[in-house]
C-alpha cells in the first residue's frame, strides 16, 4: 500500500486516495474545431510509461481535493507531489 | 532404542508437564515443549506420510522451514489445517493428528504409489488424467484422496481476529542476536522500536547456542538483553509474530498469534492479531535457514537438518537417538557431531563431502573419538519399521561426481545434514530486492535495498555468531542515521568458540547405480519432488525455473520449499549448463508462511462492513407497513406494499392504478441532493449539462441531462433555482456520489477559475412525493402558506412553505405523469410529514407505493431511467431527447456528439415494443431479432430494457432499444425467449400513457 503525501493533509495511507489517471491532460478549448482523430486522441489515448509518470490523484476520502503526483510506475515511488496548475518540479521530468 | 528427555538442561519447564494427544494417543510433554519436541522425547519417529508417494516421514526440521511434520490440530470449528507440529506450542489437552495417510498413518493403503512410483514422474495428473474429459470429475475424487493435506474447518469460525496500525522508527524482523542487538542499540537511541520474532521464545539461534558471549553463557546474555529491552517503553516485543509481507512504501504486516498456545480461549480475546506497520526504516534479521543434502532415500524418519538436531538437543532436551551421524559439506554441522556427543549419543562418523576438512575441525573429531570421513558420501540409506536403521558410506571421486568405492554400512538411527546456509531473503525479494548469487558462501543474499530496509547477521550471509552480533549494531546505526536520530554507541560483544561456515557445494550426491535404479533422492519433501523430476521437467524442456516449479510442484506447499528450492534450482542449473544466477530464483510472495483467513478479515466480518445499509428517515414506517425492499445501490427502498394475500402482481396493480386515479405516496429520500452555490453556478452548470441554464428564473425547474465527454448519458435529474446564485440538484440515486465527484473534478482540475461550491445534502432532506389527481386537494389540506393554483405554483417550479406545520420546499415536478409535489423536509421531519400526509390523504384515500410502482408509472410515460434503459453507450440522440441538447454552447460531452459513430443510421434508438400477447412481459434483456428466422446467426436488432405490465392500459408494454427504431414505428421485432417461443412485438412511440403530456400540467 502506497503512502501518498497530499500536498493539503500530508501523507496518508492509499486507502483514502483514488486514483485519476495521466495529468495534463488539458480539454480542448474549443472542441468543435478538433478533427475527429484529434479529439478521439483527447479522449482516449494515454501514455502508458514504464518509469517517471505524472497523474492525478485525489484525496477522495480526506480534503477532496485533485493534485498531481510523479510515481514511478516500475518502483512505486512518490518523487513528487504538486498541486494543480503547477507544472512538476524542476528536474524530475521533461 | 527409543529417544527419551536429557535428565537436564533445556529451555522446558520440567516442573510444569502437558498431557496432549497425537493421532489418538497421549503423551506427556513440558511447557515450553513443541508438538514436535514433545513427540520426538516421547521416542516418535513417523510424523505423517508423504503428499504422494505416501513414503513415511518424520521431523526434518525445526521451525518454520518443517516440510513433513504436518498436523490438523484441534477439530471442528476452530480446526486448524496444515500446521508444523514444530510451530506447535503444547499446551494441556492439545489434540493433534497426522493430515496424510489413509486410511492409517501406520497402515497406508495409498503408499501404493511408491512402489509403482516409477510410473507416476511429473507432470503424470496432467498427462494422464486429460482424457476423457468426462471422467475428470472421478479421477478428481481419488487424486484428492491419495494426495489431500489437511481438511478446512465445517463450521464457521467463532473466534475472534484483530487488526491494529502502527507506525516506528526502526521495525527488527527476527529477534536472534542480530535483530536483538539492533533492537538495543535502536532502543537505547530512545527510537520507536518494533521486534517481531516468529518464535515463541525471542532469542533465534541464541536459544540452541552453546557458545559464550562477553564471557557469559549464550542463554544469560540473551536472558539480559531481553530484561533491558522489555524494560524499554519505547520497544515493543512481538513474539509469535511473523512479518507475513513487506509491501510498498515500507509497509508491513505482522501476523500475531496470540492465543493458540494457550488452547482454545473462546471469543473474548483476539486469537490472532495481524498488525499493519508503517516503519520508517526496516531491519531484516531474518537469519538463515539450513538446506538439506541431496542423496538417495533421503528422507526416512531420522534424517534431520543439522540445525535441526542441535535445537532439539540444546534448546529442547531431547536425545534423539543413541546412535547418529552426521553428513555435511560445510563447516556448521562440526559443531553438531559435538553437541551429539555431548547429549550422550554414540558419533558413529562424521561424513564430509570435501575431501580436505580443515585441520582444527578434524582435530576436534579426533579429540571427541569420532571418526570423520572425508571426501565420503551417503549413498543411500537402510530403514526398518522405525525409521532410519543404517547409511551407505561411498568414497567420493576428487571432483565429487562420482563413487569411487562402495564402504559398506554405518550403523546409525538418526543423520544429522547440512547442505549449507540460505539467508532468509524472502522479506527482502518482497520489499523489491534482486537477490544476488554468492559462489564463495553457495548462496543467494540481498542485492540492493530499493525500499528503506537492510539485512543483518545471517540474513545477509555473516554466519557466524560474533558477525551478527556485529552486525545487527551497525544495522541498527545505519538506520536511525537515515531517520535522523543520534544513535548511542555500543561495543561490539566478543564470543569464543563457534565454528567457520567454509563450504563446497554438492547438489546432488552419487549414488554409484545408474540413473533411475537406485533410491529415490528428494529435493522438496512436502511435494515429493525429486533429482528425478527436475531433470525429466529439463528433458522435456522446461527452461524457466518458473515452469520447473509449476511442473514439478518445487517449492509449492506450506514451507514454500524452504529446505529445498535452492537445491532444486541448482539441480535444475546444473541440467541446463548454466550458472546458478542465470537461472535465478522463483519469484518471493507474500506471505513468508500461511496466514488464516480469520486474521486477513479482521472484524470485518458479514455485509455490512463492506458495504453500508442506507435507509431513509420513514424506513420504521415502510417496515412496520409491511413492505418488500429492494437495494437502489447502498439503499433500502420500499418496492411495493402487499396487502395481506397480494402477490407482486396485485400489489403493484393496485398502487398504480390508486395513483392514476386519486394520489399516490412515494418515498423520494434516496434521490441524490447536492447544493450548487457561487456566482459561477449557472455557468458550471452549462458547462456540466447538455441544455442550458443562464436564463433559469429563480424558483424555476429544470430537467437535465449529463454526458461524459463521450457524448454517452452518464446521469440525469431535475435542478433548480433558489436564488441568483444558488441552485440545488438532483440526481439519480444510485449516480450521486458519482456526480458529485465528477463535478469536483471538473472544476478543480479543468475550471478552477470557476467560483462555484458543491455540497452533498442527500441525507439532510427526507422528500416525501404525492402524485396523482388528487395531489393537489391533499397538499392543500396541510398548507396554507402556498397558493397552489396552477398560475400561481405551475409545472416546474418550487415554492417554500409550510406543510403540516414543516418548513418545505415543495417541487412540482413529476415522475410519473400525474399531477405531483415532491415534498423536501429537514430529514428529522421526515416521519412527521409522512404521517400528517397518510391521515390526511385517508379522504382521497392516499396509497404509498414502491419503486415498483414507480417504475411501471414512468415507463408508461417513456420516462428513462438512466442506467436501466442507458447503458455507457447511449447517446441523447439515441433516446430522442435531443430537445434537451444545446446547439450555441459547448458542455461535457458535444464535440463527441458529432464523432462519425454517433451519426450513424442504424444506432440503436430508444422506442416502446407492445406484444402481440397483452399478458406476456417480456423479460429485461430479451435480445430482438428483425425475422422469425432459423438460420444462424441470427442477426441481434437490440434488446429489451424496461418492461411491465402496464394495469392502466390493461396490457404489456416494454421500452427498447432498436437499430433504426424511430424510424420503424409502427414494424415488428421478434423477441425469442427462454422457453423456444418467439413473440411478435410492435414498435411505437416510447410515450404510452398521455402522450399530449397534459395530465401533469393540470
Amino acid at each position: 500500500m502506497l503512502r501518498i503525501d497530499c500536498p493539503w493533509c500530508g501523507p496518508r495511507d492509499q486507502t483514502e486516495f483514488s486514483y485519476g489517471g495521466e495529468a495534463h491532460i488539458v480539454r480542448p478549448a474549443e472542441p468543435e474545431t478538433l478533427s475527429d482523430e484529434a479529439w478521439g486522441d483527447y479522449l482516449f489515448n494515454r501514455k502508458n510509461t514504464k518509469g517517471r509518470f505524472l497523474e492525478q490523484w485525489c484525496h477522495t476520502a480526506g480534503c477532496r481535493r485533485w493534485f498531481n503526483a510523479v510515481r514511478d510506475s516500475q518502483s512505486y515511488q512518490i518523487e513528487a507531489v504538486y498541486r494543480i496548475g503547477e507544472q512538476p518540479p524542476e528536474g524530475i521530468v521533461k | 532404542m527409543k529417544a527419551q528427555r536429557l535428565p537436564s538442561g533445556g529451555r522446558i519447564n520440567r516442573g510444569r508437564p502437558i498431557e496432549f494427544s497425537f493421532n489418538d494417543r497421549n503423551y506427556q510433554g513440558f511447557e515450553g515443549d513443541t508438538l514436535a519436541s514433545g513427540l520426538l522425547a516421547n521416542g516418535l519417529r513417523l510424523f505423517g506420510r508423504s503428499f504422494k508417494y505416501h513414503r513415511p516421514r518424520g521431523v526434518f526440521g525445526s521451525g518454520s522451514e518443517e516440510p513433513n511434520a504436518i498436523v490438523q490440530l484441534g477439530e471442528g470449528a476452530s480446526t486448524v489445517p496444515n500446521l508444523k507440529a514444530t510451530q506447535v506450542e503444547l499446551f494441556d489437552g492439545l489434540s493433534a493428528s497426522t493430515v496424510v495417510g489413509w486410511p492409517s498413518l501406520q497402515f497406508d493403503l495409498y503408499a501404493i504409489n511408491n512402489r509403482i512410483g516409477r510410473l507416476l514422474p511429473a507432470g503424470f495428473y496432467y498427462k494422464t488424467f486429460m482424457r476423457p474429459r468426462f471422467l475428470w470429475g472421478w479421477y478428481e475424487g481419488h487424486i484428492r484422496r491419495a494426495a489431500g493435506l489437511g481438511h478446512a474447518p465445517t463450521g464457521p469460525d467463532n473466534d475472534r481476529y484483530d487488526k491494529r496500525n502502527a507506525h516506528c522508527d526502526v521495525l527488527v524482523v527476527g529477534a536472534g542476536p542480530a535483530g536483538l542487538m539492533a533492537a538495543l542499540v535502536a532502543g537505547r537511541s530512545g527510537a520507536r522500536v518494533i521486534v517481531a520474532d516468529e518464535q515463541a521464545e525471542m532469542g533465534g539461534d541464541l536459544l540452541s547456542s552453546t557458545q559464550y558471549v562477553s564471557g557469559i553463557a549464550a542463554w544469560a546474555f540473551l536472558e539480559g538483553l531481553l530484561k533491558e529491552l522489555s524494560s524499554m517503553d519505547n520497544v515493543l516485543l512481538l513474539p509469535r509474530s511473523t512479518v507475513s509481507g513487506y509491501y510498498d512504501h515500507n509497509f508491513l504486516v505482522i501476523n500475531q498469534r496470540r492465543t493458540d498456545h494457550r488452547g482454545s480461549m473462546g471469543n473474548t480475546v483476539a486469537r490472532e492479531r495481524n498488525w499493519r506497520v508503517r516503519a520508517r526504516q526496516v531491519v531484516l534479521a531474518t537469519g538463515a535457514i539450513e538446506r538439506g543434502l541431496v542423496f538417495a532415500d533421503n528422507d526416512r524418519p531420522g534424517v534431520m537438518l543439522s540445525s535441526a538436531v542441535r535445537t532439539y538437543i540444546n534448546r529442547y532436551a531431547v536425545r534423539l537417538a543413541s546412535t547418529g551421524a552426521v553428513f555435511t559439506n560445510n563447516d556448521s554441522a562440526y559443531q553438531t557431531a559435538v553437541d551429539m556427543h555431548d547429549a550422550g549419543m554414540e558419533v558413529k562418523g562424521l561424513i564430509d563431502i570435501r575431501h580436505k576438512p580443515p585441520e582444527e575441525r578434524l582435530s576436534q573429531m579426533d579429540a571427541l573419538g569420532i571418526p570423520v570421513y572425508a571426501g565420503h558420501g551417503v549413498g543411500g540409506t537402510k530403514s526398518s519399521r522405525r525409521g532410519l536403521r543404517a547409511v551407505e558410506l561411498c568414497r567420493l571421486s576428487p571432483d565429487g561426481r562420482d563413487v569411487l568405492a562402495q564402504k559398506g554400512l554405518l550403523d546409525c538411527q538418526l543423520l544429522a545434514i547440512s547442505g549449507g546456509w540460505n539467508p532468509a531473503i524472502h522479506l527482502h525479494c518482497q520489499s523489491g530486492g534482486q537477490p544476488r548469487y554468492d559462489d564463495s558462501r553457495a548462496c543467494f543474499l540481498p542485492g540492493d535495498s530499493v525500499q528503506s530496509e537492510r539485512s543483518a547477521g545471517s540474513a545477509r550471509g555473516s554466519f557466524q555468531l560474533d558477525n551478527c552480533l556485529r552486525d545487527g549494531i551497525d544495522a541498527a546505526k545505519n538506520a536511525l542515521r537515515e531517520t535522523g536520530q543520534v544513535p548511542v554507541n555500543i561495543d561490539y560483544p566478543f564470543v569464543s568458540g563457534g565454528v567457520g561456515s567454509g563450504i563446497e557445494p554438492m547438489w546432488n550426491v552419487p549414488d554409484g547405480v545408474l540413473p533411475g535404479r537406485g533410491g529415490r533422492k528428494f529435493v522438496d519433501y512436502q511435494n515429493d519432488t525429486t533429482v528425478a523430476d527436475i531433470v525429466l521437467a529439463a528433458r522435456e524442456g522446461y527452461r524457466s525455473i518458473e515452469h520447473v516449479k509449476r511442473y514439478t510442484a518445487l517449492g509449492f506447499g506450506t514451507d514454500q520449499g524452504k529446505t529445498g528450492n535452492i537445491n532444486g534450482l541448482a539441480i535444475l542449473a546444473e541440467h541446463l549448463g548454466q550458472s546458478i544466477p542465470a537461472t535465478g530464483t522463483t519469484t518471493f510472495r507474500p506471505n513468508y508462511t500461511p496466514v488464516t483467513f480469520g486474521a486477513i478479515a479482521g472484524r470485518e466480518l458479514g455485509a455490512v462492513h463492506f458495504d453500508p445499509v442506507r435507509k431513509t428517515p420513514m424506513h420504521h414506517w415502510h417496515v412496520a407497513r409491511g413492505a418488500v425492499f429492494e437495494n437502489v445501490g447502498q439503499w433500502k427502498r420500499p418496492w411495493y406494499y402487499p396487502e395481506p394475500g397480494e402477490t407482486i402482481e396485485s400489489a403493484v396493480s393496485r398502487e398504480c392504478l390508486a395513483t392514476r386515479k386519486g394520489v399516490g405516496l412515494l418515498d423520494a429520500s434516496t434521490l441524490g441532493k447536492i447544493e450548487i452555490r457561487g456566482s459561477d453556478a449557472a455557468e458550471f452548470l452549462n458547462r456540466i449539462y447538455t441544455n442550458a441554464w443562464s436564463k433559469l428564473e429563480i424558483n424555476r425547474c429544470r430537467y437535465g441531462l449529463m454526458l461524459g465527454d463521450d457524448g454517452m448519458v452518464m446521469d440525469d435529474g431535475v435542478s433548480s433555482r433558489l436564488s441568483e446564485n444558488h441552485y440545488y440538484m438532483t440526481t439519480t440515486t444510485g449516480g450521486a456520489a458519482h456526480v458529485l465527484a465528477w463535478m469536483e473534478r471538473w472544476h478543480q482540475t479543468e475550471w478552477p477559475e470557476l467560483k462555484v461550491y458543491f455540497t452533498s445534502v442527500t441525507d439532510r432532506w427526507a422528500v416525501a412525493s404525492i402524485a396523482g389527481p388528487n395531489s393537489r386537494l391533499l397538499l392543500g389540506q396541510l398548507c396554507s402558506d402556498i397558493d397552489l393554483s396552477v398560475d400561481a405554483f405551475p409545472f416546474m417550479s418550487l415554492r417554500e412553505g409550510t406543510v403540516a406545520g414543516i418548513t418545505a420546499r415543495v417541487f412540482r415536478i413529476s415522475f410519473s405523469g400525474e399531477l405531483a409535489y415532491e415534498i423536501n423536509v429537514p430529514a428529522d421531519d421526515g416521519v412527521a410529514l409522512w404521517e400528517s400526509l397518510m391521515e390526511a390523504g385517508g379522504e382521497f384515500d392516499i396509497t404509498p407505493y414502491g419503486t415498483e410502482t414507480m417504475h411501471v408509472l414512468r415507463a408508461e410515460k417513456g420516462y428513462v431511467i438512466v442506467g436501466q434503459d442507458t447503458d455507457g453507450s447511449v447517446t441523447p440522440a439515441d433516446l430522442g431527447m435531443d430537445w434537451i441538447v444545446s446547439k450555441t454552447k459547448d458542455f461535457i460531452g458535444k464535440r463527441s456528439l458529432v464523432r462519425s459513430d454517433m451519426l450513424r443510421e442504424n444506432r440503436k434508438q430508444f422506442v416502446g415494443l407492445v406484444t402481440d400477447q397483452p399478458a406476456t412481459v417480456l423479460p429485461e434483456g430479451t435480445q430482438l431479432v428483425n425475422e422469425p428466422s432459423t438460420e444462424y446467426p441470427v442477426p441481434m436488432t437490440g434488446h429489451v430494457t424496461s418492461s411491465y405490465y402496464s394495469p392502466v392500459l390493461g396490457h404489456s408494454i416494454a421500452l427498447a432499444l432498436v437499430k433504426g427504431g424511430r424510424s420503424r414505428l409502427g414494424g415488428s421485432v421478434y423477441a425469442p425467449t427462454l422457453d423456444g417461443q418467439l413473440i411478435k412485438a410492435t414498435i411505437t412511440n416510447s410515450v404510452f400513457y398521455d402522450p399530449e403530456n397534459k395530465l401533469h400540467k393540470t
